[in-house]
């Protein structure tokens, strides 16, 4: 029998972290907004029937990017959790912090253990809270790692150069059109800055929104609505775009 | 902290394993003595003394159904609440009204509801009113052990079938054997004077308002005739719970629209306690 080779723990972690970011980065990118009402997910995703995002609970919403049977796997444990959880104690007792926490106690257990190999997964765990202040929004790479986010947040293989974007845009009370106009144009800038169109056919759009009189916030917005939605994030970026038009071409000229 | 002692933080391994899109088969699964099914009885002499719920009554109209319930729980002669609610929505397109052992009713309610919630969540679509009829049916049979102790539920439950665009009212009996009926349905002690009033008082062609006039005049006379169901308690404001459904969806009528039906059937009352009357022939 050859003696192995000594691979060190940094190294074998390294290369790990390595496979499922590459993993990650085969798929689309994807957001999660605050906006005045509640928060948005947007995607792009030419599927009608495998989703990217899906209710989780009354006010938990989850966002995946990556390989789609793992997440997939990780969505309905979620669901159970949750739901086994409500049953037990009260609705009320279900949040996205606790569920966050299992979620990262699954995915780090699964990458540091040799036997299996890594997820190649980054989630968004998000609640929708009865004001913005109280919105909670969870990242969770690959790895383990909790991060909370706050305004917004991108995730998948072009994720930082998205958050950088969406960090210099996003502001606090925006209405849903604002929002997923911006989600959009984050979204449609490729790695070298050029930008192409995504038709609204091939955006996957949800939102938790804290005004509907339904327990369950979590809603797919569709068609028509969503057609609605972005002729008039359209209009009112026309309308807005002479006042911050000299902001846009700073900011723009930042980044080339 | 966990939903529950045997995991160690992570998500248990039940938790990630492909299987069905129910609940009740993961609960069996993971843990089984979280079913209301599998609780152990002990021994009991007699019948267990326990709050009950009486009467519930549904009827279909064009465009959807009502689903309504009087507000009283008796244990033997004594009225143990007057407000209890025992008309539940399912889900978006479907509620359930509960007659019977209001413990267990009320615990079967809610995990019917999640049921249908978590297959929905899980599947991405809707049960057909159907299959959500007989998920209802397989949770009454899992209850007959505690039935044959006088432990029954017997519930109704309506809903709007969104592929057949109509209300459909479905009723089950102890053993979890489930009737569709046509028009209308009455479940509960006073559910004989209920359906009486129904029957007389019933035409294809309602409006939603006639059929939840309809439902009050028929609690009316459930409560008329029927010590363990409450009337329309006035001096408290407690009003029976009326629910439609419709294309739109469930809907609960408020507070001041149940009171203001009350009032009009009651004034009516006054004048004709035995309330409107058919035509002979």
């Amino acid at each position: 029998m050859s003696t192995p080779f000594y691979v060190s723990p940094q190294q074998a972690m390294a290369d790990r972290a390595e496979y499922a970011r590459k993993g990650i980065a085969r798929g689309r990118s994807l957001v999660v907004l605050q906006y005045a009402d509640g928060i948005v997910f947007v995607g792009e995703n030419p599927s009608r029937a495998l989703h990217k995002f899906s209710e989780i609970y009354d006010r938990i919403g989850f966002a995946a990017a990556g390989k789609y049977n793992e997440y997939e796997n990780l969505r309905i444990g979620g669901v159970r959790y949750a739901d086994l959880r409500g049953y037990t104690y009260d609705r009320d007792d279900v949040t996205a912090r606790g569920l966050a926490n299992v979620y990262a106690q699954t995915l780090g257990t699964i990458f540091s253990s040799q036997a299996e190999k890594p997820y190649e997964v980054e989630l968004v765990v998000a609640e929708v809270g009865d004001s913005p202040e109280n919105d909670q929004i969870y990242r969770l790479p690959h790895d383990g790692s909790i991060v909370d986010e706050h305004g917004s947040v991108a995730v998948g293989g072009n994720a930082e150069q998205i958050s950088g974007y969406l960090d210099q845009r996003h502001r606090d009370g925006m209405t849903l059109a604002e929002a997923l106009k911006l989600a959009v144009q984050a979204l449609s800038r490729d790695t070298n800055g050029t930008e192409r169109e995504i038709p609204a056919e091939r955006l996957e759009v949800a939102v938790l929104d804290r005004t509907r009189p339904q327990q369950r916030k979590f809603k797919r917005i569709v068609g028509g609505q969503l057609s609605r939605l972005l002729e008039s994030g359209a209009a009112a970026g026309a309308a807005s775009a002479d006042g911050e038009a000299e902001a846009e071409t700073d900011s723009g000229s930042d980044e080339e | 902290m966990e939903a529950n002692t045997r995991s160690t933080g992570r998500l248990p391994a039940a938790f990630l394993t492909p299987g069905s899109s129910s609940f009740m088969d993961f609960l069996g699964e993971h843990q089984p003595e979280m079913l209301p099914g599998n609780r152990q009885l002990p021994p009991v002499q007699g019948v267990i003394e326990a709050p009950h719920g009486t009467t519930i009554v549904a009827v279909t109209f064009p465009g959807g159904v009502v689903l309504a319930g009087d507000r009283r729980a008796t244990m033997g002669n004594m009225i143990a609440q007057r407000d209890i609610e025992k008309v539940f929505p399912a889900d978006e397109y479907s509620a359930v009204g509960i007659a019977g052992t209001a413990g267990l009713a009320v615990e079967m309610v809610k995990l019917f509801q999640l049921e249908l919630e978590h297959f929905e969540k899980v599947e991405g679509a809707q049960l057909s009113l159907e299959g959500k009829a007989n998920r209802l049916s397989t949770m009454i049979r899992s209850n007959l052990g505690m039935a044959m102790q006088g432990l029954a539920v017997v519930p109704l439950f309506a809903g709007y079938d969104v592929d057949r665009g109509r209300g459909r009212i479905f009723s089950y009996d102890v053993t979890g054997g489930r009737s569709e009926e046509r028009h209308f349905a009455t479940t509960g002690s006073g559910s004989v004077f209920a359906r009486g009033a129904m029957k007389k008082l019933f035409r294809d062609d309602l409006t939603e308002e006639q059929a939840t006039t309809l439902v009050v005049q028929a609690l009316y006379d459930a409560a008329d005739d029927d010590s363990a169901t409450g009337g329309p308690d006035v001096a408290r404001r407690i009003y029976p719970i009326i629910t439609v459904i419709t294309e739109d969806g469930f809907r609960r009528l408020g507070e001041d629209e149940a009171a203001e039906l009350a009032g009009s059937v009651l004034q009516a009352r006054l004048e004709q306690p035995d309330g409107p009357r058919a035509a002979l022939l």
